[in-house]
This record gives structure tokens, sequence and C-alpha cells, in this order.
């Protein structure tokens, strides 16, 4: 019996070993996790700022323009920004984003080197068309009393979208949102198949190195879900600072 | 408290929805002063005639002249003529992320740019007045359906509106909740404010309109002061009506 749980530390440590404690392999899976947070983060900025930004021409479209006959060039303008904002979304959620990371790495940036640069504007492209979709459902999620209300005390749209729309929306859109998040962090790994050095690719790397990918592989997976637990964990006590107005 | 400044007045008014042609041709005038009841059965145009008259519905065709000004004209800017005409919803419409006075310092400290203490100053004094200033710190949601309104009264009184357009303000409450906003709206009235009301109040209307108005499939069919328009209804659809509903 005492050899048996011999056999597992002895087992385990040196699993750790060849997987953390050689060549200082821990320093690889570091770095490894650092680019993943880098990708996740950029890609989290540029898709929410693109993803706000789509929302906002689609709904005031939808609101202001769609049927109507409303003239002159600002009308035009929206018209063919929104046209814009519909291939963008119809294209980014049609295609998988391996392809479309592959696309910018091997096409569109085939002469960079910045792979970590291009993982962060695929990555954060791809997510914005997602983000615009939530936050334009939370925007329609809206009583269309609100907006009445704000314009019948003498306040413009853009004022009415800024103080009384964008608040509530972005409350009701905010568990969505955290869950986009999530998918992202996880997605990011996708990155290992064009050669980026984050965290699936460093587990990877290591398995070649050991011939053994038992250790590598369950490090990896217990990385993300860490990294998941504590962004549930940030996003649960925002939802709730959010709620004090629902009693 | 009527006088003879006409504050608004509508000209062939039309709107259409689709091919539903909602109002016809209404014309009327609002004196400074007036308390205008429009009444009608549901469907008959009154609610749509109210929300033209700030152009939360745009009008198809027709004029509306708001002290003076046509804004149903492109060029004019409709905010700045929303701020001097207060609206109250059935439904309160009051924002539920922002305190309760918040909700009635937001217009004028934005609009009317007046400082935070004053606004505050001058809304607590409007919650005073409706007995509410306790509740200035809780948020709608907190509130009751009749408390809501009388809030939402205020908020628009914040403004220092020449108007107020209420749509059918008592319909969405509790009938023991009623009385209070009536009698919110009854002060309003006796301190000579300007009023448009669509409501199917008509103890209200025949205490306090100073115009009692029937709008029936989109027009005007019948308008006279309230002791006129109740004992001596002229119109055979009005007839019908008040005996349905009195």
């Amino acid at each position: 019996m005492a050899d048996f749980f011999n056999g597992i530390i002895t087992f385990i440590s040196e699993g750790i070993n060849s997987t953390f404690i050689t060549e200082d392999r821990w320093i690889d899976f570091l770095l490894g996790l650092g680019n993943t947070l880098l990708i996740t983060l950029g890609a989290v900025v540029i898709g929410v700022v693109l993803g706000f930004l789509v929302a906002i021409v689609r709904s005031t479209y939808d609101m202001n323009y769609s049927g109507k006959k409303k003239k002159g060039p600002f009308a035009v303008l929206m018209k063919v920004l929104n046209a814009v904002c519909n291939v963008y979304i119809t294209v980014i959620r049609g295609t998988p984003v391996l392809v479309q990371l592959m696309i910018m790495y091997f096409i569109v940036f085939a002469t960079s080197h910045n792979g970590l640069m291009i993982a962060i504007l695929s990555f954060g492209i791809n997510s914005g068309a997602y983000v615009a979709e939530i936050m334009r459902s939370g925007i329609m999620s809206i009583d269309k009393g609100q907006f009445e209300a704000s314009r019948s005390l003498g306040f413009g749209y853009k004022d009415t979208m800024l103080s009384v729309i964008l608040p509530q929306a972005f409350k009701n859109v905010l568990p969505a949102l955290g869950n986009e998040v999530i998918v992202l962090v996880k997605e990011t790994s996708v990155a290992a198949y064009v050669g980026i050095a984050e965290l699936t690719y460093t587990g990877n790397f290591v398995i070649s190195r050991t011939y053994e990918a038992f250790f590598p592989l369950i490090s990896v997976a217990i990385i993300y879900l860490t990294l998941v637990l504590i962004l549930t964990f940030f996003q649960k006590k925002l939802e709730k600072r959010l709620r004090n107005s629902d009693h | 408290m009527t006088t003879n400044e006409v504050l608004i007045k509508v000209e062939n008014l039309q709107k259409t929805f689709g091919e539903n042609q909602v109002l016809k041709d209404i014309n009327a005038e609002i004196h400074k002063g007036d308390v205008m009841v429009v009444i009608g059965a549901s469907g008959s145009g009154k609610s749509t005639f109210l929300r033209c008259l700030n152009l939360l519905e745009e009008p198809t065709g027709g004029k509306i002249f708001f002290e003076g000004v046509d804004i149903t004209d492109s060029k004019v800017n409709i905010n700045l003529h929303r701020q001097k005409m207060g609206m109250v919803f059935q439904q309160f419409n009051l924002f539920p992320h922002m305190t309760i006075l918040k909700n009635m310092i937001i217009g004028p400290m934005k609009l009317l740019k007046m400082s935070k203490a004053e606004a505050e100053k001058e809304a607590m004094a409007l919650l005073e007045r409706v007995g509410l200033a306790d509740r200035a710190n809780d948020y709608p949601s907190q509130l009751s359906g009749g408390q809501k309104q009388r809030i939402a009264i205020v908020r628009a009184l914040c403004m220092k509106p020449d108007v107020m357009l209420f749509d059918e303000p008592t319909s969405a409450l509790d009938p023991e909740m009623v009385g209070e906003v009536l009698e919110v709206m009854k002060s309003l009235a006796k301190e000579g404010m300007t009023m448009v009301v669509v409501t199917h109040e008509m103890g209200f209307a025949r205490e306090v309109a100073t115009d009692v108005v029937f709008i029936d499939e989109g027009v005007i069919v019948e308008q006279a002061p309230p002791e006129e328009f109740f004992t001596n209804p002229k119109n055979d659809r009005l007839k019908d009506f008040l005996s349905k509903v009195l």
C-alpha cells in the first residue's frame, strides 16, 4: 500500500518537475499566460469599442431612418454606414475565427512578424461583431416610453441615448458581455495554430520536449479554468453593484 | 382662468399610420390658462392628437403653432419647444436607474443649465408640495403607482413648462390611487397652468375643465364647456358614448 502511494507521489513530482522545473519551463508558461491575457485584453478593448459603435449606428438607423423618407446627406451617410455594419456582422459571424485569424496572418499581414498584434486585431474584430449584437439587443430592450419621456423633457437623441438609454441597456447586457469575455479568453487558444506563443502553444511546446501530454495539458486546462473563475467573480460583483436600483 | 392669448393652435392636423388615417382634420385652439379635457373611445385618435402636440408623433399633414411658432416646420428645433411642454404618460416612464431627485433635476441641469443646488432646491419644493419629499433618494421601483405618477408630474414641472400634456395619467393606476393624482392635477389647474388632458375621468372633466372635446374617428365632433357638454350633448355618438361611461 505504501508503495502505491509512493508511486503516485513520485509520478506527480516527476510530472511537475519535467513540466515546470526542467529548463525553467515555468517561465514559458508564464510568458504564454501573459500573451493570452494580452491578446484577450487587447481584443476586449477593440471589441467593445467596435461593437459599441456598430450597435449605435444600427439602432440609430433602425429608430430614425429605417422605413422613413428622410433625405439629406446625413440620411445617406447613415444608410451607407448601416449597410457596412451589416456586412461586417454577417461576414464575421458567418466564418470561423480560425479562418479569420489565418487570413489576417497569412494574407493581410503576410509580411508582418508581429503575431501578437495580428492576434489582438483578429480577435478584437471578431468579438466586435458579437458585442455589437449584444449591445443592440440591450438598446432595443429598453421600453419606448423611456425614450419618449426623455424626448418630451426636451433632450435630443444624443443626450437621450447617453443619459437614459445606454446606462439601462448596459446593465441589461452585462451578463451577456461577461459571457463574451469568457468565451474570448478561451478562444484565444486558437492562436496557437499559427504559432503565437500563448498558453496553449506553451503546453504543446512542452509536450514536444517531454513526449508526455498529461501534465502539460492538465496544467493548461487548470490555468484557463482559474482565469474564467476570476472573471466570473468580478462579473458577479459588478452586476451586484449595478443592481442597486432594482429593489 | 381662461385668457384670450392663444398658446397652441392646431390647423387641419392629420396623422396616418400606414393605411390607417387616425386623425382626419383636427382644428383646435388652446388658450393660456385653458384646461382642455379630451375624451373619446379607444382608437378614436385622442392620444395621437395629444402626442402630435409635442411632435412625439409626427403629423402627416397640417400645422401646429406653439407660442406663435409652427413646430411642424422641419427647420424648427423641436427640443427647445418641448422644454416648454411638459408631458405625463400613462405608464409614468420615470427613469429607473436614477433616484427620484435625479429624475427631477437632470432636465433643469442639463437643458436649462441650472446649478445642481438650485435645481435640487426647486425639486425639493415640488416634492414637498406633492408630499413625497421623504422619497427623494429612493428609486422609482420603490414607489407605488400613484406616487410614481405624482413624481412624473413634478418632474415635468421642474422644466417650468407653459403647458402640461397628460396622456391618460390615471389609466394604469389602481382605483385607490387615482384620487391622489387627480388632486395634484386639480391644484395645478387652480394655479392657472394650461393643460391638455386625455382621460376617462368624467368627474375631473366636469369639475376642472374649461373645455371638453370629444374626438371620434379622427375628428373633433363636439367641443363645449363642461356644463353644456355633459347636460346637453348634441352629437349622437357623443350621447351614446356618455350613456356608456356616465
